[in-house]
């Protein structure tokens, strides 16, 4: 397997996790400071801000989403190549998660529902955090039991 | 503290106490009981592969499975080099009935089987060679 650089052309559907973990780690922080912040104008800028990122990375994948570049272009060049790759669809599946909270959140700032807020923040910021720290991906735990469920549904 | 601060402090403590918790169960081999679940049996019609005469290894993987790769090779190894063990891989996606009958949860899950193919232990997540070894000597 040739080396990954940050000019060459990768495949699409797997991903260096260590840009997960600093997406993860740029996702906790910010998730940290909307809660903080909380419920300023402020914080409802951020999290629309923190949406748009999660929106991205839902739909064209965390390689390509705005903490997947920055990881590109200004970490990846001090680090060797990646030792394994991830496939990057249970990732994106996270990211749609984190999307749905992130909505949610924007939701209760707006409208006033501020217990509403803290707690999609919350949830949230848990997520980012555990992948973050210990890899956790929350779209990987999720996996098998989407498949059951689905299996289920077409009355496999 | 504000509140904001409060809750900011709470949902970091939750986030690392699921997190250790998640650190020690991860890999950890546990003895299965039937009052558990009732003994499970997987035959050798099951796993499309003849069960080993002292025990067998299964992995329940899937396509996206970060640390599926990893467990095969220690599973794979310790197959290879302890007569009497079968070690087999099977994929979740394509395999929902053992899924559902095995209560599968997550990826990699790993069960080890006896001699009459019946669940005695189970782990999920990248299992130690040191800790699967010990299980299967319990089984003797």
């Amino acid at each position: 397997m040739t080396s990954l650089t940050a000019t060459e052309v990768r495949p699409v559907s797997v991903v260096d996790p260590r840009g997960l973990r600093v997406a993860a780690t740029i996702t906790t922080i910010v998730l940290a400071v909307v809660l903080l912040l909380s419920p300023h104008a402020v914080a409802a800028v951020l999290l629309a801000a923190q949406a748009i990122v999660f929106l991205i990375g839902a739909t064209k994948g965390p390689a390509v989403s705005p903490y997947g570049i920055l990881f590109r272009r200004f970490v990846r060049p001090r680090l060797g190549p990646p030792t394994h790759t991830e496939d990057q669809r249970p990732p994106q599946f996270a990211q749609a998660v984190g999307l749905v909270f992130a909505v949610v959140g924007l939701i209760g700032l707006l409208t006033g529902a501020a217990i509403v807020a803290d707690v999609a923040v919350s949830f949230a910021l848990i997520a980012a955090l555990l992948n973050a720290s210990i890899g956790f991906c929350l779209g990987c735990e999720m996996y098998v039991l989407l498949t059951r469920a689905r299996a289920r549904a077409t009355g496999a | 503290m504000s509140v904001q601060a409060g809750i900011l402090v709470a949902a970091l403590a939750v986030g690392l106490a699921v997190a250790l918790w998640r650190r020690r169960r991860d890999g950890r081999v546990r003895e299965v009981t039937s009052s558990d679940t009732g003994a499970r049996v997987m035959t050798a019609t099951d796993l499309g592969t003849e069960l080993g005469d002292r025990a067998t290894l299964v992995q329940f993987s899937t396509e996206v499975c970060a640390v599926c790769p990893a467990t095969r090779r220690i599973l794979g190894s310790i197959a290879a080099d302890t007569p009497g063990i079968v070690f087999t891989e099977i994929k979740a996606e394509s395999a929902i009935d053992l899924v559902r009958r095995f209560d599968v949860r997550r990826s990699p899950t790993i069960l080890i089987l006896d001699t009459h193919g019946v669940e005695r232990h189970r782990a999920s997540g990248l299992v130690k060679d040191q800790d699967v070894r010990s299980a299967l000597e319990a089984l003797d």
